[in-house]
């Protein structure tokens, strides 16, 4: 087509802004995607990707500038509203109807209708879910309730939903977060046979190897600004990550390798039956050890029986070589164990509590005489833990969900390290925040073995671990695959023991 | 401390009283309107029996927000006033008793009541709703069971004094006043306080900081049935009498005061404070009815419209503050 590129453009943002509650979070940011494209939304956290797609998902009016969809200016009262215009969008944390079937799921509030009024059409139903996810080369079962797939299998009936209801538009928010590297092929091909049927389709992600993979244009996001739009293929890594920082990153070991030192935690022959089997292993003090594999291989298991969330139904923990008992994380952090878990937002923060309420949490004993709360001696607590951590925060009673998700994340690690425990279990510690934390993490996990604790390092992301650790151990369907070196060791070659075979 | 009337602490009094202080104009407009219809409202006397009347409702509120704060409910409490009015009544005949023994007593049928709940609740994993509605069943049962069906009546002067007057202010008014003061501040000033919010705002996330979370939530509804127990020990004082049949649909009386000061239902947010002013708003609107009267049976449609409106209009404050 010689069209002019503008009218090639299903759904634009034009000057758009947005504030709340005084707090900037968009200022004149234009952005637009086109048929058959995806177009790449990318920046920090807190940069303002989720607010701009929330602008055109009508989740959010703004307050300054327009949405066009297809040229048109349009304003959204309700997200159904761009729905209706064909703007779907598919959410971070997905919201299917668990108990429906999935091909109930995929055609909720588009059912066939029936013979008689108010009646669905059955049979219909599952013909045309079959369709559906046959056009995705999809063998999912159409009969079983939603709620037995995985999130890759709810994310895929959530893109054959899309090319049911003919979006024009499809606004994917973080879809590879919570999906292994097989399952991420997996949605990548549905996304090109989107691409393929003319629909539009924004991408936010952190993975810089993804973004290359699948997008056409990038569009960078700094502090509710655009930085940056382009063809993906004139970004590089470097200039990308520049662009997103405001600053070049290095890459590579962060951190010297130590000599260990005395034996802190042992592991021999745990098991949790249907979780992991027979897991073996030692972190010595002021040691780092990483570990690897893919989701569903069983180190946060691990990671909960060691901290008293999910106990081992055999096998022996050691802590300064005593054999120990964990039944709960309170008996946990007694032995001096502090865990920083997975999915800060289900199981580290109580969203509604200040973030001094928050740092204190675990450890308000320290702050109490008796079962009374001293005021001051918290407020103190809690603001050298502030500073000891970098939280970026206006105000130490403001309430912790209005934080950024990197600084969530240092929040749930600065209450882990209140107690100065001689072990630390961190799970996934940064997941889902962006760059600049990232590095602040890291640096504090660097630092935590520097004073002589013992770290034990789950990430999925290679590249994490193999700048941090001092030994990498790999799990796979539950079981201790491999120990390897990771200064030496190769990205394909821990892969090669992480997948299953 | 030093007080800074600076900007930032400015909008978190806002954000702390932002939430009540609809209430605060709901009380007020609704106390000037009824001053205005009728003058009688503010005498000593009328506002002497307004803070009577809402000091056995206020006592069950104030414990039924602790259930409420974990993210639980309680629908025992009318059944739990009933019996342990009955079991103080049974020790308050006259030269029966020294008169802190029928007291005690109906504190402690009302902490078993709530124990045996917290129980279940925490320990047997029963949703609070089947929990406490078969407490709710039972308690009445008992109540009848030891009253034999009969009001319990011939009681010593001593415990109705419980309802009068101490230097012209009604008894029950002071304790629920006491009551409210102490547990308002060892909700923001103790550990179990702390907990209880916790607990309520995200149980996971509790549990892996090491708190006790079931030995909280035990607390929480022990706690609420020892109030409704003490609640219950005013109450006959009041009515002279202890009644197996009185308090039916207390609960929820409680309930609605509680979410209309702006504890949410679903845990981790409220405040003693709200709540009182939620008893407060629902009290002066009953007897503002009364004085225009208003008959009963439209009082109560008046109260669900108000029950429902309140939250609704709360809700809709917080959905403009999110977007």
């Amino acid at each position: 087509m010689l069209d002019n590129e503008k009218h090639a453009a299903v759904l634009e943002a034009c000057g758009v802004g947005k504030s709340f509650g005084g707090v900037r979070a968009l200022r004149d940011v234009s952005f637009d995607v086109r048929s058959g494209e995806v177009h790449a939304l990318m920046g920090e956290n807190g940069a303002g990707k989720s607010t701009l797609v929330k602008l055109l998902a009508g989740l959010h009016r703004p307050d300054a500038g327009t949405v066009r969809v297809r040229g048109r200016r349009v304003v959204f009262r309700s997200p159904h509203d761009a729905l209706r215009r064909g703007i779907v969008m598919m959410h971070q944390e997905l919201m299917p109807v668990p108990e429906l079937s999935v091909a109930e799921n995929l055609l909720l509030g588009r059912e066939p209708r029936g013979r008689l009024p108010g009646t669905i059409d059955r049979r219909a139903l599952r013909r045309e879910a079959r369709r559906l996810l046959g056009l995705l080369e999809l063998h999912l079962p159409v009969d079983a309730p939603m709620r037995t797939l995985s999130v890759a299998g709810m994310q895929t009936v959530e893109i054959a939903r899309a090319i049911g209801a003919n979006a024009a538009a499809v606004i994917m928010d973080e879809p590879s977060a919570a999906i292994s590297e097989r399952e991420v092929q997996a949605l990548f091909r549905s996304i090109r046979t989107l691409k393929e049927r003319g629909t539009a389709i924004v991408y936010i992600t952190h993975k810089m190897d993804e973004v290359f993979r699948i997008a056409d244009r990038i569009t960078v996001l700094r502090d509710g600004e655009r930085v940056r739009t382009d063809r993906a293929d004139r970004f590089s890594e470097a200039g990308l990550i520049a662009a997103m920082v405001g600053r070049e990153l290095s890459a590579g070991r962060l951190r010297a390798r130590t000599a260990p030192g005395e034996r802190l935690l042992e592991l021999r022959g745990l098991s949790r039956p249907g979780a992991f089997h027979d897991v073996s292993l030692t972190v010595r003090r002021g040691e780092i050890v990483g570990l690897a594999g893919l989701m569903g291989a069983g180190r946060s298991e691990v990671a909960a029986a060691l901290f008293g969330l999910a106990p081992a139904a055999s096998g022996e923990i050691r802590v300064d070589g005593r054999p120990v008992r964990v039944r709960s994380p309170a008996e946990a952090m007694r032995l001096g164990i502090g865990m920083v878990t997975e999915d800060r937002r289900g199981s580290g923060l109580v969203p509604l509590l200040s973030v001094r309420e928050n740092i204190t949490l675990a450890h308000l004993a320290d702050c109490c005489r008796g079962p009374f709360i001293r005021r001051a001696r918290e407020t103190d607590i809690a603001a050298q833990a502030i500073a000891a951590n970098g939280i970026k925060t206006s105000d130490p009673d403001q309430a912790v969900e209005q934080l950024s998700g990197g600084n969530q994340q240092k929040v749930v690690i600065a209450r882990t390290l209140l107690g100065r425990p001689r072990l630390v279990i961190l799970d996934e510690p940064t997941r889902g925040i962006d760059i600049g934390a990232k590095r602040d993490v890291h640096a504090l996990i660097a630092g935590l073995a520097e004073r002589g604790c013992a770290v034990l390092l789950i990430s999925s992301e290679l590249p994490e671990l193999m700048a941090l650790a001092d030994r990498l151990i790999v799990m796979r369907q539950g079981q201790v695959t491999a120990e390897l070196d990771p200064c030496t060791v190769t990205q394909e070659e821990v892969l090669s023991y992480a997948l299953p075979v | 401390m030093r007080y800074r009337f600076d900007r930032q602490s400015l909008t978190r009094g806002l954000t702390v009283w932002g939430p009540r202080l609809g209430l605060v104009a709901a009380l007020l407009t609704t106390c000037g309107v009824l001053a205005l219809l009728r003058p009688h409202f503010l005498s000593l006397a009328n506002l002497t029996n307004v803070v009577r009347q809402v000091s056995i409702n206020g006592l069950l509120a104030v414990g039924v927000t602790w259930v409420l704060l974990t993210g639980g409910v309680d629908l025992s409490l009318g059944s739990v006033v009933a019996l342990s009015g009955v079991v103080a009544a049974h020790l308050a005949h006259p030269g029966m008793y020294p008169l802190w023994v029928p007291i005690t007593a109906g504190i402690a049928a009302g902490t078993a009541c709530g124990g045996i709940n917290g129980l279940f609740v925490a320990r047997g994993g029963v949703p609070p709703f089947i929990a406490t509605l078969g407490m709710m069943t039972a308690a009445r049962g008992l109540a009848l069971v030891l009253s034999g069906g009969r009001p319990v009546s011939n009681m010593s002067p001593t415990l109705t004094r419980l309802a009068g007057d101490w230097l012209h202010v009604p008894v029950p008014a002071l304790i629920l006043g006491g009551v409210a003061l102490a547990a308002g501040w060892t909700l923001r000033n103790t550990r179990p306080g702390r907990y209880l919010f916790a607990v309520g705002g995200n149980e996971q996330a509790a549990r892996a900081a090491g708190i006790p979370v079931r030995g909280i939530k035990g607390l929480a509804y022990t706690v609420c049935g020892a109030l409704a127990g003490l609640a219950g020990v005013v109450l006959a004082a009041r009515i002279t009498t202890g009644q197996p049949n009185a308090g039916a649909g207390y609960e929820l009386d409680a309930i609605a005061a509680v979410v209309i000061g702006g504890t949410s239902l679903s845990g981790g947010v409220g405040s003693v404070g709200g709540t009182l002013l939620g008893v407060l708003l629902m009290g002066v609107i009953g007897n503002g009815l009364d004085l225009l009267n208003v008959s009963s049976y439209y009082q109560q449609i008046v109260k669900g419209a108000i029950i429902v409106g309140a939250v609704w209009f709360d809700r809709r404050q917080r959905g403009a503050r999110v977007k």
